[in-house]
C-alpha cells in the first residue's frame, strides 16, 4: 500500500488526512484521496486535472516527472508528499 | 431580520482577507475581518432589491489561494460564518485548443453580480459563468467563451484576458453588458444565448493605428452602468474615458479630465447618469497619482467639465494607486468609499467634496463594496 500524505496547509481549507491506498500511480493514489474527500480535489488539481502550478508532489522523495498525466508508477511501499510549491508565494 | 442601509455596511477585499466596516455615527470602523491571510479577489453584497427568496442575501468572497487555486465562498448570516461554495471550473479543453494559448483553467474570480437569482462570476482567462442555485453549481456561459473573437482577445494587466465588468440591466434582467480587459465589451439581451460586441466608439492608443477602432480588442478598465438611466454607460479605458447614452449600442469618448484621463476606477451615481466619479493617475507606465498628490475627478454634467476634488485626501509624497473595483458609491449617490493598493481607505459622506481616513494600513485592496 502506498502512502500519501499531504502538507499541513490544506488543513486550513480541507481536510486531507494521511492515507493507504493500493495505487500504482500518482494519479490513482491522489483518486483515492479525493474519493474520500472530492473537495481535495480542487485544491489539488486544477480545472484540466493537471496537478496545479503552485503545487509540487514528490514520490519516494524525488519531483514526480509528470504534471499532466500524473503516471509515475508507484511500487507497493511508496511514499508520496503532496506539498505547496514556494514559488506560490 | 432588521432591515439595514446599504450604505452602513462596507466591505473591502485585500491581498490578505476581507474586512467589514460598519459606520458609527459618522465615522467607518473595520468590524471584522474574513480569510485573514488569504487574498480575496472580489467580494459581492447584492442590494436587497436582488435578494433572492432568502431574508438575509446571501454573500459571495471569492479567494485566490497562492497554491490552492480560486474558491468561492457564500456567507447567509452577513458575513459571520462562511461556507465553500462550488467554484467555477472549465471544462476540458479540447484538443487543438488552446485558442491565443490560453488554457481553460481558472485563474480568478474577477467580477461578481447578481440579478433575479442568477449569480454572474466573471473570470480570467474571459469565462463568463452562471450560477442558477445561488453558488451551489456553475456553467461557463459558452455562447460567449465560443466566439471566435475570442482568439484576438489578449490580456490587460494580467497574462491572461479577463472578465472585470458584469452590467445587470436593472429592469430587463436578461440584458447583461460585459467589459474585457482587453476584450472590449459585449452584450446580451436573452440572457446569455448571443452575445454582440458593444465597445464601438472606444480608441486603443495601444495598437497599430489600423486596428485602433476594433471594439474586439480594447481594453475598458471598467464599466459601470447609471442604474436609473440603465442606458448611460461610463467606462474607463486604457486611454480614456468613454460613456455610452445609447445602452452600449455605441460610445463617444470624453476628453475634458484634467491632467490625464489614464485610472482604473469609475463609479456613477445611481439617480444621475451625469454625476460619474474617476481616480486618475499618471498615465501609463508610471501609474501614481500626479505630482504625488491624490486626487478624484468628479463630472456633474455628463463629462463636460470635471472638478478635482483633494479635501482629505492626501497631497504630498502620496504613491497610492486605486484599482479598477477600488472605488464604490453608495445607493444613495452621496457617499463613497476608495481604497488603495497601498492599504489606504477613504470614505466621503458628500459625494467626494471631502474624505475621511477610514484606514491607513490595511493589506493592498482589490475592491470596495457597499452592502
Amino acid at each position: 500500500m502506498a502512502r500519501i500524505v499531504f502538507t499541513q496547509q490544506l488543513r486550513r481549507f480541507t481536510a486531507a488526512p494521511e492515507l493507504q491506498a493500493p495505487a500504482a500511480t500518482l494519479r490513482a493514489a491522489l483518486d483515492a484521496a479525493f474519493a474520500a474527500n472530492p473537495r481535495l480535489r480542487g485544491y489539488v488539481l486544477d480545472d484540466q486535472g493537471h496537478l496545479r502550478a503552485n503545487v509540487v508532489a514528490f514520490v519516494d522523495g524525488r519531483r514526480c516527472r509528470d504534471r499532466v498525466q500524473l503516471d509515475d508508477a508507484l511500487r507497493p511501499d511508496s511514499e508520496v508528499y503532496v506539498m505547496q510549491a514556494l514559488s506560490g508565494g | 431580520m432588521q432591515r439595514r442601509h446599504d450604505h452602513d455596511r462596507a466591505w473591502v477585499a485585500t491581498r490578505k482577507g476581507l474586512f467589514e466596516l460598519r459606520r458609527r455615527g459618522a465615522a467607518w470602523a473595520i468590524e471584522r475581518s474574513s480569510f485573514l491571510g488569504e487574498p480575496v479577489s472580489m467580494m459581492l453584497a447584492p442590494p436587497s432589491a436582488n435578494a433572492t427568496d432568502s431574508d438575509s442575501p446571501r454573500l459571495y468572497a471569492a479567494l485566490n489561494l497562492g497554491h490552492f487555486g480560486v474558491k468561492l465562498h457564500g456567507s447567509d448570516d452577513g458575513g459571520q460564518t462562511w461556507q465553500e461554495l462550488a467554484t467555477p471550473a472549465y471544462p476540458p479543453q479540447p484538443d487543438g485548443e488552446p485558442v491565443a494559448g490560453v488554457a481553460w483553467k481558472l485563474v480568478q474570480i474577477w467580477s461578481l453580480a447578481a440579478a433575479s437569482g442568477v449569480v454572474w462570476a466573471g473570470t480570467l482567462p474571459g469565462g463568463l459563468f452562471r450560477s442558477d442555485d445561488r453558488g451551489a453549481s456553475w456553467r461557463l456561459v459558452e455562447s460567449l467563451w465560443n466566439q471566435p473573437g475570442r482568439a484576438q482577445w489578449f490580456g490587460g494587466g494580467y497574462d491572461v484576458p479577463g472578465i472585470h465588468s458584469i452590467c445587470v440591466h436593472p429592469a430587463r434582467p436578461d440584458e447583461l453588458l460585459v467589459g474585457i480587459s482587453c476584450g472590449g465589451a459585449w452584450q446580451t439581451r436573452d440572457g446569455g444565448a448571443s452575445w454582440t460586441l458593444a465597445a464601438h466608439g472606444m480608441r486603443a492608443a495601444y495598437m497599430p493605428p489600423d486596428q485602433s477602432g476594433d471594439p474586439n480588442i480594447q481594453d475598458p478598465h471598467l464599466i459601470a452602468r447609471c442604474a436609473g438611466a440603465p442606458d448611460v454607460l461610463w467606462c474607463q479605458h486604457h486611454n480614456g474615458i468613454f460613456r455610452s447614452t445609447d445602452g452600449a449600442a455605441s460610445w463617444h469618448e470624453i476628453t475634458g479630465a484634467p491632467d490625464t484621463s489614464f485610472g482604473f476606477a469609475v463609479a456613477v451615481h445611481p439617480g444621475d447618469p451625469q454625476t460619474a466619479w474617476f481616480a486618475p493617475a499618471l498615465a501609463d507606465e508610471k501609474r501614481v497619482p500626479v505630482g504625488g498628490a491624490l486626487a478624484v475627478h468628479r463630472t456633474r454634467d455628463g463629462g463636460r467639465s470635471f472638478e478635482q476634488l483633494r479635501d482629505g485626501l492626501p497631497q504630498r509624497d502620496c504613491y497610492d494607486l486605486v484599482y479598477r473595483h477600488g472605488l464604490a458609491v453608495a445607493p444613495s449617490g452621496d457617499a463613497l468609499m476608495m481604497g488603495s493598493t497601498t492599504g489606504h481607505l477613504w470614505a466621503s459622506d458628500d459625494g467626494g467634496d471631502s474624505w475621511q481616513t477610514v484606514a491607513a494600513n490595511l493589506p493592498p485592496i482589490a475592491a470596495v463594496r457597499y452592502g
